[in-house]
């Protein structure tokens, strides 16, 4: 490989990059802290009524019928529809609440009030899953540190991680500024985005590891620059994919998975940025080389043998 | 170079897809709706005489039916529907015809042929969040368990301390401390060898008095170790409880199961009256012990009972209307053996419990003492209302049935046991009975979800779309990218489904609203290994490698990249298993199967058909 290799020099632009995600991350943990989370029932507890009506009705005339029947806490909204009203209760009340609040509705209207879901959720139960939730986020890291740094390398597994982190809470911080719900589900696709930002950090990091082995005569910032260049098509394809079914998936797949949707394509958006420009750039700060690689990899020299 | 893969690697990957059609296919026979009858008693037969009853009834109301069954054991029969509308009004009709006794439940009945359900294949499980239904979890109030168990130890060790005669003060202090006062040492060591004798599961020990006081302390607590099994105890026996409450509910596929320490996950498919499964799940204490009523009692006083298995004799007795103890206060009931080998049945109640019948029985020894299994049912009655539309009236009743009536021999109290059993069987139904009637600890609803069959129905046909659309897509997009290795691709990629499906359906998993996700998620991701070994094939041949050289370069190279990526992801759905519950689950199990299959598909499918298609000749140039 003596012939001058073209490559696209990503790497100059690192240090506009580095400040866009600084700031990025900086913004997301104000939102974040001061606007806070829109946290679904699942996490506050409470109690949520979905019904239909036959025809749309005013959620001025719900909203009456609820207080004159002693629910005035009640937030009432359309959900997807008109005429499919959406009945939210705050915690501290009875398991029972869900079939007042329905016969109430139903004694109350002149049209039928077909049930779509009740969901109750006690105070304890939530705070349990928020709690659950916060340890699974940790534990995919920590986890993800562990097995890359055996895979590859400290400094690796440092750009990896960070990646994620920096994915993780740029994707709240947009759910904080948009105020879209966060529920279980959102949760699990904050988890699944760790999952893929961290499969695109691979990929990358892979190709950088086999570079700064197999390349010589280039300075490390240009075989990262090279290694990025080589995946690009690749990562743009496979992001292509993963947000065309994603969209698809916003638009057709219904209210419910709605906010899941929405998690997985903001997280796999700034994954495939991240994959880019963090992993890279903080190798390239934390002065990545050849050295750092001289041990040889038995397991990898195996593998490369099978299919 | 030529290549080609090993004949035993062709057959491997033919055999797995073969198995995974297989195993996939059941999820293409559509079930039908259908009614499902069984008896409210387990000796109730379903025999041609019922199935009789239920085709006349809905032929004469012009239902579209079929396949109206008895199965071959008579414990349950079927008939299939041809509209899933007509489903409730079916049930209605049924109910009636059959009167009541029966467990009317609908259900959907399964049509995959028998050769399949022979080899352990079947559809895949619908989660609540598609099929409609009522999920709940309980807490058991653990804590109330181990209170009244202690509260027993106390009243027990008091007894044991007077009987022996020494004296001391002892009480059930906070948290669970059961403290002993003793004014000699002397005292305070005999007290301390008794309880470490008789109540082995407390660990108890000395402890030094408060300055300046002239007395001798101990202190006894339950070890971890039996609190967890109070625990355990109290959880497993409200899950028979609750076990046959479900039953009541005429629920097809009921589901209730532990969850973590102290809780109860219950789910019932199909049901829509939340607040009718509510009050039968929640209710409590359904057991009474009352002395036989004495012959010149007042007819007042007495009331006339019939025995639950009737077959000795007497087929009902007379009781009195005084209720000695309720249910609430039995701790416990164990089926064993007495001194002569005989089966017995001892019953441990609370300490009020005890006090209550201490009092009762001591008057009354050679007198007979009976129990009372008390179960909620319900008479259905049809009335006419204003609108001239008829009506269905669930009347709610008590039956009440005698389990045992025993001679009491002696003075009974916290502990007694009921003797004269005829076999070994009787007494384990017996303290089944018992404990089934009383519940272990008081159970909380934490949390409930209702899902109302129409919103079941669209996130299906919903989920479905976007799987559709999504695959459209990307197939598109692989086609023109990637030309004949694109083809390849998007065939790999619909086996990868079917696998997945095959998989899921063979595991037994359920699918969940995310979990389709997942595989709208895994449509996307799992074009990614195939993504990574064309692209580096591109990348050989654009280095002039020629194109056998180049296959087998880009699939060897991409290898490594594939497997790190993949595991990563793969840790990390792990994770999402282990901490999540219920739709998560659902989203992490399609996700961790979807990469393992994607991985087979992608890279083992591909070079297979690479191989088969370009591997045995001379190419010069790779249409990728």
């Amino acid at each position: 490989m003596s012939e001058e290799k073209k490559f696209i020099r990503f790497m100059s632009a690192r240090k506009v990059a580095a400040a866009f995600s600084l700031a990025a991350v900086l913004a997301s943990i104000l939102l974040i802290a001061v606007k806070g989370l829109n946290f679904g029932l699942d996490f506050t507890g409470g109690t949520l009524i979905e019904v239909i009506y036959e025809e749309s009705v005013p959620l001025q005339e719900v909203r009456n019928t609820l207080e004159t029947n002693g629910f005035e806490s009640a937030i009432v909204v359309n959900f997807g529809s008109d005429t499919d009203v959406l009945v939210r209760l705050p915690q501290g009340l009875s398991p029972t609440l869900g079939e007042q609040v329905l016969s109430a509705l139903r004694a109350d209207s002149p049209y039928d009030v077909e049930l779509r879901r009740i969901e109750f959720v006690g105070p304890q139960v939530g705070e349990e899953l928020r709690e659950q939730g916060g340890l699974a986020v940790l534990l995919a890291l920590i986890v993800v540190l562990i097995y890359v740094a055996m895979r590859f390398q400290m400094k690796f597994a440092f750009g990896a991680v960070l990646a994620l982190a920096h994915d993780v809470v740029i994707t709240l911080g947009v759910f904080s500024l948009v105020g879209w719900d966060f529920d279980l589900t959102v949760l699990a696709a904050v988890l699944a985005v760790i999952g893929y930002s961290l499969n695109d950090s691979i990929v990358v990091a892979d190709r950088i590891r086999e570079n700064l082995r197999g390349m010589r005569g280039y300075s490390p910032v240009d075989i990262v620059n090279i290694s990025l260049t080589d995946t690009l098509g690749r990562t743009l394809v496979t992001s292509g994919t993963t947000l065309m079914v994603l969209v698809a998936l916003a638009l057709v797949g219904g209210e419910m998975i709605h906010s899941f949707a929405l998690a997985l394509l903001v997280g796999v958006g700034v994954g495939t940025y991240s994959s880019v420009f963090i992993v890279a750039s903080l190798l390239v700060a934390m002065k990545i080389s050849p050295e750092d690689l001289v041990v040889p990899e038995k397991e990898g020299a195996e593998l490369d043998e099978l299919p | 170079m030529l290549n080609k893969y090993p004949l035993w690697k062709n057959l491997l990957i033919v055999a797995v897809l073969g198995i995974g059609l297989l195993y996939a296919s059941p999820n293409l026979y559509r079930p039908d709706p259908a009614v499902q009858i069984s008896g409210e008693s387990s000796g109730t037969q379903i025999s041609a005489r019922e199935i009789d009853k239920i085709t006349a009834a809905l032929t004469a109301a012009d239902i579209d039916h079929f396949g109206a069954e008895a199965d071959t054991s008579g414990k349950s029969g079927l008939v299939r529907l041809r509209h899933a509308d007509d489903q409730l009004h079916a049930q209605k009709l049924i109910q009636r015809a059959l009167g009541d006794g029966y467990v009317v439940a609908l259900n959907m009945a399964s049509n995959t042929p028998d050769w399949l359900s022979g080899l352990g294949a079947g559809a895949m499980k619908l989660g609540l969040d598609l099929s409609g239904g009522v999920h709940f979890l309980l807490e058991v109030d653990t804590d109330a368990a181990i209170a009244t168990r202690l509260e027993h130890y106390s009243t027990g060790i008091k007894k044991k301390l007077r009987e022996e005669r020494i004296r001391g003060f002892v009480r059930l202090g906070e948290q669970g401390i059961i403290r002993g006062k003793f004014s000699s040492e002397e005292n305070r060591d005999k007290a301390l060898s008794v309880i470490r004798k008789e109540y082995t599961e407390l660990t108890a020990q000395r402890v030094s008095a408060p300055e300046g006081e002239e007395a001798f302390y101990l202190e006894a607590l339950l070890s971890e170790t039996k609190r967890k099994e109070i625990e355990d105890y109290a959880v497993g026996q409200n899950l028979t409880t609750l076990r046959n409450r479900v039953n009541e509910l005429g629920v097809s596929e009921p589901l209730v199961q532990r969850q973590g320490r102290n809780r109860i996950v219950v789910e019932l498919p199909g049901i829509q009256d939340t607040a009718e499964a509510k009050r039968i799940l929640g209710k409590t204490a359904n057991l009474e012990f009352r002395l036989e009523a004495r012959y010149d009692a007042e007819p007042s006083d007495r009331e006339q009972f019939n025995f639950r298995n009737p077959g000795r004799g007497e087929p009902n007795a007379w009781l009195e209307r005084e209720v000695v103890i309720t249910g609430e206060r039995v701790a416990n009931a164990q089926a064993s053996f007495d001194e002569n080998g005989m089966p017995q049945v001892s019953i441990t109640l609370d300490s009020e419990g005890g006090a209550l019948m201490h009092r009762v029985t001591r008057h009354n020894i050679n007198r007979r003492l009976g129990v009372l299994f008390i179960e909620r049912k319900s008479r259905t009655r049809y009335e006419t209302n204003a609108a001239g539309e008829e009506q269905v009236v669930r009347v709610p009743y008590d039956e009440k049935k005698i389990i045992s009536l025993a001679t009491i021999r002696d003075a009974l109290g916290v502990q007694f046991r009921i003797t004269g059993l005829d076999a070994p069987g009787e007494a384990t139904e017996l303290a089944l009975l018992l404990r089934a009637g009383a519940l272990a600890a008081p159970i909380d609803f934490v949390e409930e979800r209702t899902v109302g069959p129409s919103l079941g129905a669209e996130n299906i046909s919903k989920g479905l779309l976007s799987v559709q659309i999504g695959l459209a897509a990307v197939a598109l997009f692989m086609l023109v990218y990637y030309r004949v290795f694109g083809i390849i691709a998007v065939v790999a990629l619909a086996f990868n489904i079917v696998l997945l499906v095959g998989a899921m359906s063979l595991l037994g998993a359920t699918l969940t609203l995310p979990g389709i996700a997942g595989i709208v998620l895994t449509v996307g991701m799992a074009v990614d290994a195939n993504v990574l070994i064309f692209s580096r094939i591109r990348e050989e041949i654009a280095e002039g490698a020629s194109p056998q050289h180049a296959i087998n370069a880009g699939y060897g190279r991409a290898f490594v990249t594939i497997m790190d990526a993949n595991i990563t992801t793969l840790l990390v759905a792990v994770i999402l298993y282990a901490v999540g519950t219920g739709p998560v689950r659902g989203f992490a199990v399609t996700l961790s199967l979807g990469i393992v299959t994607s991985m087979f598909t992608a890279i083992m499918g591909t070079r297979a058909i690479v191989n088969l298609i370009y591997g045995r000749r001379r190419v010069s140039k790779l249409a990728i």
